[in-house]
């Protein structure tokens, strides 16, 4: 298929498109399908076809829409109406109002119970107004097994682009400008990443694909490869003609089966359509993705991990430098990007580089998915500028904390990241700002927490969760995290002393600058924010154990 | 021929070649970095930690075993905070099994005694994990006392990458993770182990010993597997 014949398939797509009136997206996001969406789509299609109407009305099962404890939900376009907490039962009814009548169901519509007056259109709630969705732009609007819907959202035209009009620097200079840094938590710039790889010369390189999500808490990634895994393959192919690589690998972790399923099925149909495989849309381009499953190690969502992991071994990291772009895979230059990074890049080979710069701060551009989860009214997935406030985040995308409770805190990344408190909340969300409070940006699970938790034992969760998952390779991590967690369980217990206060502090410190991996390097990261912000709690506990020793 | 370059360790001028590790320019000019994992000639693994050199530049301590000197680095390989850090880890290390050299066959003759005396250090300030570890002495010639083991893995590597039998591997994460026989067989049922004792010589504690060694009278040859190394020309 050369640029010409996407053009008109995709406007053909288009076309054939508007030949239906509405559009139903039932979503089979992981969330939804776990609140019965599958029943409810397969009662839509009856209900459209019982009622002679499916000329004109499209169901098609799409991925995450946003508000995940809402599920399951329904959306029905043009006219963006969100339907929530819907049963096999409610369908009939919905599409007798909605659909046929034309009015719409007030007392289904999204967030009933929490508006006063719940939208029509769901672009005006408070929830969808403070977003900006690039990465999940066509997430819930198209059908995540059908390359037709995604080729009707422009698919591909970014790749078409790349390898007919366009050459490797270019795409890697427009990356560069974009300003685009690494998603999965560390933010390296990734047009520097690429160009690296670049400039290595070898007879082979790869790509590989970080789908290892693995924060208590996060499932950005997840969604992402559920609801629309051709742009973060197409994505890939890009990478992959910029490097000069032939062959990826997309290391999705086991505990996503729907996430496997789907980019599997990606794959196929990318292949059949000659977007991957040999001689890519006409040109002298060829690259090929396999996929790699992850059998439930933490740690092989560090870099060198998973690349032994991808080469059959036991799945440790290793020591940096060689950084993987240099040695990696097999040890020829390897590029390894996560899988929100990939989703970025074909929205800024079509817009360009400045255009993509222009959102966000200056030295985070573009957008960051957030899992909002914990103590607040809303939760699920959210898409916001870089350098949105933590306080808008929560209170107006996510609705504040529930039950008249009180803030406490938001925990940012998970198990390598920290607390943030009360009086922090207004600092803009970027990679920068989250380090210096003690927090790291990470892959973007957020968690929220009222007075009511116990920043002891939040911290003693986390530890607990790093004690389990280090690989047990380096004797900081592997000895450091279990002595942590006993202390900290000390504490918790309230039979410690100011000594074992002293040990613990001085524990973390070795660990954070001695351990090998970034799981290590970062697993004291949350016991340390927590006694920098929330040291009362300690105390509290200390006092407890003074008192039971009396 | 590699090229020629100019380094600086504890701010000493250095003149060496590219290609080769901070552990081992040091070895050349004298300067003693403590090591626990490494052992000449096998791969190294950086785990043990207690190599940490600072270099400036890097924000992160690096071990000198696998990292390579470069044009203009400056090493800085024993300061106080390195030697801090080291204490604390070998007091990890003597925390996490059992490690009481009054009753062990390694006594006298172990490197982590050794380590301990080099970095000063006079108690351990951590809890004693107690762990319970299996003795595996199904082996007709050998026994493998799991509650010796630090973990270094120098049995895994020379058993694959001198001995070229790979009888050991390592199973399970973190602080439960343990030195396996095959798949986690008793090292007697081992199809794939030779006999050759390479593991026991090049053990840094008493976790690999032939049967009939006497508490603190254990023999090792560490040299003849290095000698036997250099002589083979691996690597």
């Amino acid at each position: 298929m050369n640029t010409n014949e996407l053009k008109e398939l995709s406007e053909k797509i288009v076309e054939e498109g508007k030949a239906f009136k509405k559009k139903v997206c039932v979503c089979c996001g992981a969330g939804c399908l776990s609140s019965g969406s599958e029943a409810v789509l397969e009662s839509m299609k009856q209900t459209i076809k019982d009622k002679g109407l499916e000329s004109t009305v499209q169901v098609i099962p799409s991925g995450c829409m946003g508000p995940c404890n809402q599920g399951p939900l329904v959306k029905i376009l043009p006219e963006e109406t969100i339907y929530e907490k819907l049963d096999g039962d409610a369908v009939e009814a919905l599409v007798d109002d909605h659909i046929v009548k034309d009015t719409p169901q007030e007392d289904k519509l999204l967030f009933s119970e929490y508006r006063d007056k719940p939208f029509v259109d769901s672009r005006e709630d408070p929830f969808f107004k403070r977003q900006k969705r690039i990465v999940l732009e066509n997430c819930g609007r198209i059908n995540p097994e059908s390359i037709e819907d995604y080729i009707g959202v422009n698919g591909y035209q970014a790749l078409a682009y790349a390898l007919h009009r366009s050459s490797p620097e270019h795409i890697i200079g427009e990356i560069k400008l974009s300003r685009l840094r690494g998603r999965g938590g560390a933010g390296y710039p990734t047009g520097f990443k690429w160009e690296t790889v670049y400039r290595h010369v070898a007879d082979q390189k790869y790509v590989v694909c970080n789908a290892d999500e693995g924060d208590p808490g996060a499932f950005m990634d997840r969604s992402i490869l559920e609801g629309d895994p051709h742009r973060v393959l197409e994505g890939m192919i890009l990478a992959g003609y910029a490097i000069g690589a032939t062959q990826g690998y997309a290391y999705i972790r086991g505990e996503y089966p729907a996430a496997i399923k789907r980019f599997e099925e990606a794959l196929k149909q990318a292949r059949k359509k000659g977007f991957l495989g040999r001689s890519i849309m006409g040109s002298d381009f060829s690259f090929d993705v396999e996929i790699r499953i992850g059998a439930g190690a933490f740690v092989c969502g560090e870099e060198t991990a998973l690349l032994a992991s991808i080469e059959g071994k036991r799945g440790t990291p290793r020591p940096r430098p060689p950084y993987p772009a240099e040695s990696g895979l097999w040890g020829k230059p390897t590029l390894i990007n996560n899988v929100e990074t990939f989703a970025n890049i074909a929205p800024i080979v079509i817009s360009g580089g400045t255009a993509f710069g222009e959102v966000g701060t200056p030295k985070s551009a573009g957008t960051k998915v957030f899992a909002l989860a914990g103590k607040v009214q809303i939760s699920g997935l959210i898409e916001v500028p870089m350098g949105t406030n933590l306080r808008d985040i929560i209170f107006e995308i996510g609705g504040g904390i529930p039950g008249g409770h009180k803030f406490k805190a938001a925990q940012t990344g998970g198990p390598s990241g920290g607390c943030i408190p009360e009086q922090h909340l207004d600092h803009p969300v970027d990679y920068e700002s989250l380090q210096e409070l003690g927090s790291i940006m990470g892959s973007g699970g957020l968690i929220v927490m009222d007075e009511t938790s116990d920043m002891v034992d939040v911290a003693r969760y986390f530890m607990e969760f790093c004690v389990d998952e280090s690989c047990g390779k380096c004797i900081p991590c592997r000895v450091g995290t279990k002595q942590m967690f006993d202390l900290l369980t000390k504490i918790y217990e309230g039979r410690a002393t100011d000594i074992d206060l002293a040990t613990l502090e001085q524990l973390a410190h070795v660990v954070k600058d001695t351990s090998l991996c970034g799981l290590g390097m970062s697993a004291p990261n949350p016991l340390l924010s927590t006694l920098r912000f929330f040291k009362e709690d300690y105390i509290q506990h200390l006092k407890d154990s003074a008192l039971a020793n009396v | 021929m590699p090229d020629k370059i100019t380094i600086s360790i504890n701010g000493t001028e250095i003149k060496t070649e590219e290609g080769k590790s901070i552990l081992s320019v040091c070895k050349e000019n004298d300067i003693h970095i403590p090591v626990m994992c490494h052992f000449p000639g096998l791969t190294d693994v950086g785990a043990c930690r207690l190599c940490l050199c600072e270099v400036k530049g890097y924000n992160k301590l690096l071990p000198a075993c696998t990292t390579l000197v470069a044009e203009n680095m400056e090493i800085q390989t024993h300061t106080e905070k390195l030697k801090e850090y080291r204490r604390v880890i070998v007091e990890m290390f003597f925390s996490e099994r059992n490690h009481m050299c009054s009753i062990c066959v390694a006594n006298t003759n172990c490197e982590l005694q050794d380590m301990a005396t080099e970095v000063g250090m006079q108690h351990v300030r951590f809890p004693f994990l107690n762990q319970e570890c299996a003795v595996d002495a199904s082996h007709p010639k050998y026994v493998i006392d799991h509650n010796r083991c630090i973990m270094c893995t120098r049995c895994v590597r020379v058993c694959s990458e001198v001995e070229g039998a790979h009888n050991w591997d390592v199973k399970n994460r973190g602080y439960n993770a343990r030195v396996i026989s095959d798949f986690d067989q008793p090292w007697g049922e081992s199809e794939t182990c030779t006999s050759c004792g390479k593991c026991l010589n090049v053990c840094p504690t008493g976790a690999l010993w032939a049967k009939g060694s006497v508490q603190g009278k254990l023999d090792k040859f560490p040299e003849k597997i290095t000698d036997l190394i250099e002589k083979r020309g691996i690597h």
